[in-house]
């Protein structure tokens, strides 16, 4: 089961917009795997989930150092890194097994390294820059959850997704 | 074996294992570094092309005995010499924490001393104030490291106020992420620094985001992305951008590291003076940065401020800075051998 949509923001103002549908679209023990070049915006993506979750923006950055973040939000928030990381391995042993079953949802910067070790139900997005702050969305859903999370931000954002 | 002598200064054994580097050291009462000892993971890094290898804790446990033995014995000193052993065990990685925490309860146990737990950020502040040679507190405090970017309002040796921090990427971070934009090798912050050198730092205006501001946060993803746009072009853009040089990446890399510069300075300044503060410390990896230290230097000089930079051998992660252990068990601030990691992954407010 996989389906597919686009959303165009063409400022960060949109990107928020997706934010903060996301995080009333996700679940507990949802993964959301972020995947885009530097400078695409993933960790800004990020921010604007975790700001409308209740969660202070300004503690939300780039987890690349340090492996993995945690957010006390509504809902917990697990926000890894994987751009530093060899292998798959050293993926695991961060305990992003046990988080990605856990009740919180996980959000994972450069998944396409760890894509492997990803659970058969997720939420991909696929960040693209096509302009200075102007970014396209490639959301996909495999699983039940991650679909059942896609339908409720397509109703929550209507305007400005392709399906 | 050497004789102890009774008005020999005691001594402490040190251990970090927080992030990549197993480290150990001796330090005494006095707070003179006895041995200092790093088992770099440098050469592994740059065989892999900027990616750190097995960070996991695997090769901290590897590591941790012959690293506690090389600093034993460059001290010349053995283990029953040891009056405390201290451990960086808050922020960190869960499983790098663990190994250093677990080899220092069990020293512990056995030699029946005292255990000092640290906070490694803290730590980072105190290798100036061992520098220093001298009482630098109250103070303001700035670490920046690549998993870092923190101001403190530093109102005692072990008593620091987070009054900053960045709000996406971490000074060091960028340093790493714009030399991979650049084609510099690993680590970023060395290379940028020498790509920097020959070049005009005044060729590109990048974004100094926050700098006017009154806030004392950093933010270096726009200036991230600004490089990126400057090298390959920006997405969607009709023309492409110039081919790269030399001259070009040089160029790149010493208006980048002057950009990153000038908001870390003002915001020292800033911190300084909301602060009424009179005295800067400033450690950390990046802390190791030429510019950095040189436009720190004229902003202390402007201000009238007493600055006090981490020595470059104590800028990247090291046990040494962990002196601050002396000041804990002078206050009784022991830890009981059941106390846990605490590897601050929840960013409360």
């Amino acid at each position: 089961m996989t389906s597919e949509v686009r959303f165009v923001a063409d400022d960060e103002t949109e990107t928020d917009r997706l934010g903060r549908a996301l995080a009333a679209a996700v679940e507990p023990g949802l993964v959301v795997a972020l995947v885009g070049n530097l400078g695409a915006g993933k960790t800004r993506l990020v921010r604007g989930i975790a700001a409308a979750l209740d969660v202070d923006p300004r503690t939300v950055s780039s987890p690349t150092f340090v492996l993995i973040h945690e957010y006390d939000g509504r809902i917990p928030l697990y926000h890894f890194d994987a751009y530093r990381l060899r292998n798959e391995a050293e993926f695991l042993e961060l305990g992003a097994d046990e988080l990605m079953s856990g009740d919180g949802v996980c959000l994972i910067e450069w998944a396409d390294r760890v894509a492997s070790s990803l659970p058969a139900d997720c939420l991909r997005i696929e960040i693209v820059a096509c302009g200075e702050t102007a970014r396209e969305f490639h959301i996909t859903a495999s699983g039940i959850a991650a679909s059942r999370c896609l339908e409720r931000l397509i109703a929550k954002l209507g305007r400005g997704m392709d399906e | 074996m050497h004789p102890s002598c009774s008005d020999d200064p005691p001594l402490l054994l040190a251990l970090e294992t927080s992030c990549d580097e197993t480290a150990a050291a001796v330090i005494d009462r006095n707070l003179a570094i006895r041995s200092s000892v790093i088992a770099s993971q440098f050469e592994l890094h740059e065989r892999f092309g900027g990616v750190v290898p097995e960070i996991a804790s695997r090769a901290h446990v590897r590591r941790i005995i012959p690293v506690i033995d090389q600093a034993l014995k460059q001290a010349d000193v053995e283990l029953k010499d040891l009056s405390a052993v201290a451990v960086a065990t808050h922020p960190g990685l869960v499983g790098s924490l663990l190994v250093g925490l677990t080899a220092a309860k069990t020293l512990c146990a056995v030699l029946d001393v005292p255990l000092v737990a640290i906070n490694h950020i803290e730590a980072h502040l105190y290798a100036c104030r061992m520098a220093a040679a001298r009482d630098v507190f109250p103070a303001i405090g700035l670490v920046v490291s690549g998993g870092h970017s923190n101001l403190y309002d530093c109102r005692a040796a072990s008593e620091h106020v987070l009054i900053g921090a960045t709000i996406d990427d971490a000074a060091g971070e960028a340093f790493d992420k714009v030399a991979k934009i650049l084609e510099l090798p690993y680590p970023g912050g060395p290379s940028i620094q020498t790509a920097a050198a020959g070049g005009n730092r005044n060729a590109f205006r990048f974004p100094r985001t926050f700098l006017k501001d009154d806030r004392l946060e950093f933010s270096f993803s726009g200036l991230k992305t600004a490089v990126l746009y400057e090298v390959s072009g920006q997405p969607g853009a009709r023309h492409s951008p110039p081919p790269m040089t030399d001259r070009r990446r040089a160029d790149i890399a010493a208006s980048f590291q002057e950009a990153a510069v000038d908001v870390l300075v003002a915001k020292c300044r800033q911190a300084l003076h909301r602060y009424n503060r009179r005295t800067l410390l400033v450690g950390g990896g990046v802390a190791a940065n030429a510019r950095l230290r040189e436009r720190l230097s004229e902003m202390a000089e402007q201000e009238r401020v007493d600055l006090q930079i981490a020595p470059l051998s104590l800028c990247t992660d090291n046990a040494a800075m962990a002196g601050i252990a002396w000041e804990l068990l002078a206050t009784g601030r022991t830890a009981p051998l059941d106390c846990d990691v605490r590897p601050g992954l929840i960013r409360r407010k």
